[in-house]
């Protein structure tokens, strides 16, 4: 029944307006007392009292409220089965959170003296180890805040190890099923970009490879497995031949969840690899990050990583934060500011613990098993994508969606209304309409089936011809399609009161 | 293992439909002797309690701030938490969420960055701010690098009041875009760096940056140098490290700035030994189409209700891949959440009030080291933190202060390892958090110290 409230509101989606719109002038969420008087040493540059900032004033209890409604708009893997491919969101447990926040974590200023966070110094150097060990690699760079900055680092080191060489290689070589990040990072590193075409069963084509080798070439960027969900089977010889040529060989560690435990990055002849801890390490993406992008490092690499870093001495854990500190090491430079996300080290490791080695092997071969499962159920209806056995993400086009009207944009709202989060959508460049399903490891088979048996029905009312109901979806949501066009031809983005 | 909910009926029934024999079969693509067998050598899989039990072992080898009287800053700095911010951000559909790609289904997370954009563009007196970056130190990056496209010009004069992290980052980030990095080396008791900069900028450079209040916790009206910058087609960038100030003090952009970017972690964000932070940049409407990172803009929805979605994104990497603005993709939302709610709490008075306490704090603390022999307060001006020069080599007296149970302020050692003129000096930073008897207490430990 459909029918307007007074309000707006419709029993449990509120309305709720920017929090601009609310409050008074006077009122305060906090209790501060008065400053003692004392003479201003502000060089002549106060604030005058009279100017306003323009932010309003509400109680603690209209800011909670505010926020609590917020929140009941937002789908969180908390919610429900969010197979949002390549993006891995798996269950974030909360006794990582717990953990974050206990005292001397949380209230560690980056610059205290070494000799009072030894505690914190050993966490990260134990960070690291589990870090290295599961990718069999002999060092790694912990700073980066993010897969994109993990690969600017894995890029920024293979450029000062070509510059230490006194080489002037520019090309990089990037398939073309890559994440938008792996060109506009080697572009940020002075290189320029070459694609590489993909086989027809979703792999880098090696003979176009091979030919695209010479001494201008810099490295590849790899992502292993691939943007596809599919495992690269010749990864051995791409790194051999990189290798010979004189090249680096950057492996996108995005969907390093899938191999965890089973396979370690060196055994394929990496030379650096990013790892997202907020996608294997399942610390949270919280709307959008905090992220973290430790990078491994092979030998010829290793020298190159950036300030700072963590070394275990005689005394004790040290932090080397210059340059020139170690001999031997040419660090690139430094990537951020003070010592890298700590907050997702103190996550990531408390993750790892609780699996351990044969827990992470588990969580790996699982998260196949869910993908393949998956895989195996929708392609009764979806078109597959590529043959054979997928990692932990099953790739489809949209052909199965050929002459229903319907667009694999129109599916997913349909399957928001069906309470799941949507897959990730036109992902990989490669296949026309994709579809990128990655249930993860956390998942039952339950709410597999559930979601299998949710798409195959709306497929059949594709096939059945109505595609109005598609065009519409959803129905069911605090909003409905948003005019996206709009948004980006005359930019709205602030409030102010001549917009209100 | 209490994560994983198959079991291993579900597991043998999964592939039987699959119709593979074993998960090992699923990775028949990896290359012969790759596919380990075994697990790796690490513990195996342990219990909460156990789990818990380490991580609490680790912690409690740190002196923590909220432990000890604590006067750090360079960066970071201790501020009370509200009891709020930190439940907010641990709603599972804040936590959990992820970016917000499906708008039907994340208003919750585009209407605070919406709003987390107003905070921002207000606090700075800019026109538009973005969704966040990471930190300060990559905000300061970008911005230079954003300067370079919007001017086509390949040239960055940094202050020597600028963060030396800010710098370096800065420096790594242009390396190998052919970009030149100029300047001058900072000193506390130099002049401070509003005239300094004047004869560097020419018509090749892109843009002059300053820190604002500067690293060694100075104030400069730095609306001359706006002026030498527009006069040579040069952008100002104003950066900052302590985003509680602008309740105190005059705005950048009230200078002219044109970008102004800084840190974030003041409000809403726990140390937490230096991150996760979050980035603020802001900037003004004519370069807004140059500008890094996510934006969310507002917009209706197909039943003409107001709604937001994230917008603008042909700047962005996963559109233009080479030739996008930065390659940024995941920023810092979380942070950036706590940050709203931190400022939702405070709200104009609020804000205001705890930036005149943090300066109160920090007048009262100069006042009492400025009485003890063997101390120099160098600032003439200061927000909430300044800089000291000690009769004795400042990294010592640190250390001995942590003996007495005091975390002092910021060697300048630990932040110019390879300047020796700069031994003596240390930071000191003053806020809500340090009480009468903190202040007492820093006094009489450097008067025993230093005697």
């Amino acid at each position: 029944m459909t029918f307007q409230t007074h309000t707006g509101n419709r029993g449990l989606v509120l309305e709720e307006k920017l929090i601009f719109e609310q409050g008074e002038p006077g009122r305060t969420g906090v209790d501060l007392p008065d400053p003692a008087p004392v003479k201003s040493r502000l060089g002549g540059l106060a604030r005058a009292e009279d100017s306003a900032i323009g932010l309003p004033g509400l109680s603690e209890p209209q800011v909670v409220r505010h926020f609590t409604r917020l929140s009941q708009k937002n789908f969180g893997i908390d919610s429900g089965f969010f197979p949002l491919g390549s993006c891995t969101m798996k269950h974030n447990p909360r006794l990582n959170e717990k953990v974050a926040r206990l005292p001397g974590i949380a209230d560690l200023h980056p610059m205290q003296p070494e000799s009072t966070v030894q505690g914190a110094l050993e966490l990260i150097d134990q960070c690291a180890h589990w870090l290295m060990v599961l990718t069999g690699m002999p060092a790694v760079a912990m700073s980066p805040a993010s897969g994109a900055q993990g690969e600017l680092c894995g890029m920024m080191a293979i450029r000062a190890a070509l510059d230490a060489r006194g080489e002037n290689r520019r090309r990089v070589l990037v398939p073309e099923s890559a994440h938008g990040t792996n060109p506009a990072t080697a572009a940020a590193c002075g290189f320029t970009v070459d694609s590489i075409p993909a086989t027809e069963d979703g792999r880098v084509d090696l003979a176009a490879f091979e030919a695209k080798l010479g001494d201008d070439v810099a490295g590849i960027m790899l992502t292993n497995p691939n943007t596809c969900g599919l495992f690269e089977r010749d990864v051995r010889k791409i790194a051999d031949l990189v290798h010979a040529a004189g090249g680096y060989f950057y492996c996108d560690g995005a969907n390093f969840n899938a191999i965890v435990g089973r396979v370690r990055p060196a055994d394929l002849g990496i030379d650096a690899m990013h790892i997202n801890l907020h996608k294997t390490f399942s610390t949270p993406h919280g709307g959008g990050g905090p992220g973290s992008g430790p990078v491994v490092f092979s030998e010829a690499l290793a020298p190159f990583a950036p300030i700072p870093y963590v070394v275990k001495t005689e005394d004790g854990f040290h932090m080397v934060e210059t340059a020139d500190e170690k001999d031997g090491n040419k660090p690139f430079g430094r990537l951020k500011g003070f010592h890298g996300q700590m907050g997702m080290f103190v996550r990531a490791l408390s993750y790892m613990k609780s699996h351990g080695a044969d827990g992470l092997r588990q969580a790996s071969g699982d998260a196949v098993l869910n993908a393949n499962y998956l895989l195996a159920r929708l392609k009764t209806k979806l078109s597959v994508a590529f043959p054979g056995y997928c990692m932990h993400e099953a790739l489809f086009d949209d052909d199965f969606l050929k002459g229903t009207g319907v667009s694999t944009l129109d599916l997913a709202k349909a399957i928001i209304d069906e309470g799941f989060h949507p897959m990730t959508m036109y992902f990989p460049l490669v296949v026309h309409g994709a579809l990128l399903i990655e249930p993860t490891e956390t998942e039952t088979k339950e709410s597999i089936d559930q979601f299998c048996d949710a798409v195959l029905s709306l497929v059949a009312k594709a096939e059945a011809g109505d595609s109005e109901f598609f065009k519409n979806a959803p129905y069911l949501t605090p909003r409905r399609r948003l005019d996206e066009t709009a948004a980006a031809r005359k930019p709205i983005l602030r409030w102010s009161p001549s917009n209100a | 293992m209490r994560y994983l909910p198959l079991t291993q009926a579900d597991r043998a029934s999964m592939l039987e439909t699959i119709g593979a024999g074993s998960v090992d079969d699923l990775y028949c693509d990896v290359p012969e002797g790759a596919l380990l067998k075994e697990p790796v050598d690490l513990p195996h899989h342990q219990g909460e309690m156990q789990v818990e039990r380490d991580m609490a072992k680790l912690a409690a080898k740190n002196m923590g701030t909220a432990s000890a009287p604590s006067f750090l800053g360079a960066g970071a700095y201790r501020h009370h938490i509200p009891a709020t911010v930190d439940y907010i951000i641990q709603r599972g559909e804040f936590l959990t969420a992820y970016t917000p790609y499906q708008p039907e289904i994340a208003q919750g997370t585009l209407q605070y960055l919406f709003e987390f954009q107003t905070q921002v563009a207000s606090i700075t007196d800019m026109d538009v701010a973005n969704a966040s970056m990471w930190d300060g130190a990559t905000s300061c990056a970008e911005a230079v690098l954003m300067a370079c496209r919007a001017t086509r010009r390949k040239k960055a004069v940094l202050s020597g009041g600028l963060h030396p992290h800010y710098r370096e980052v800065t420096e790594t980030y242009c390396q190998y875009s052919d970009t030149q990095v100029a300047g001058r080396d900072g000193h506390p008791e130099h002049q401070a760096t509003a005239d300094e900069l004047d004869d560097l900028i020419d018509d090749q450079t892109a843009c002059v940056v300053v820190q604002y209040p500067d690293v060694f916790g100075r104030l400069s009206d730095h609306t001359k140098l706006a002026e030498a910058c527009h006069a040579k087609g040069a952008l100002l960038i104003v950066v900052f490290t302590e985003a509680v100030a602008f309740g105190a003090i005059k705005s950048p952009g009230s200078f002219g700035a044109d970008i102004v970017c800084g840190e974030g972690q003041s409000i809403g964000n726990a140390l937490g030994y230096g991150g996760p932070y979050v980035g603020l940049f802001a900037t003004t409407s004519k370069l807004v189409r140059q500008m890094p990172g996510r934006l969310c803009g507002e917009t209706v929805d197909q039943d003409g209700k107001r709604g937001f979605v994230l917008t603008l994104s042909t700047r962005e990497q996963h559109i233009r891949r080479e030739k996008a603005t930065s390659n940024i993709c995941t920023n810092s939302g979380l942070c950036s959440l706590a940050f709203t709610v931190h400022m939702s709490l405070l709200g104009e008075d609020g804000y205001r009030k705890l930036a005149a306490i943090n300066h109160e704090r920090a007048v009262t603390t100069a006042d009492a080291l400025d009485g003890v022999a063997g101390v120099e307060v160098v600032n003439d001006s200061f927000f909430n933190e300044f800089t000291v020069k000690l009769a004795k080599p400042a990294a010592e007296v640190v250390e001995a202060l942590v003996a007495r149970g005091i975390l002092a302020g910021v060697p300048l050692s630990r932040l110019y390892p390879n300047r020796d003129d700069l031994g003596q000096y240390m930071l000191v930073a003053a806020t809500e958090t340090n009480t009468d008897e903190d202040i007492a207490a820093l006094a009489a430990a450097l008067k025993e110290v230093l005697a």
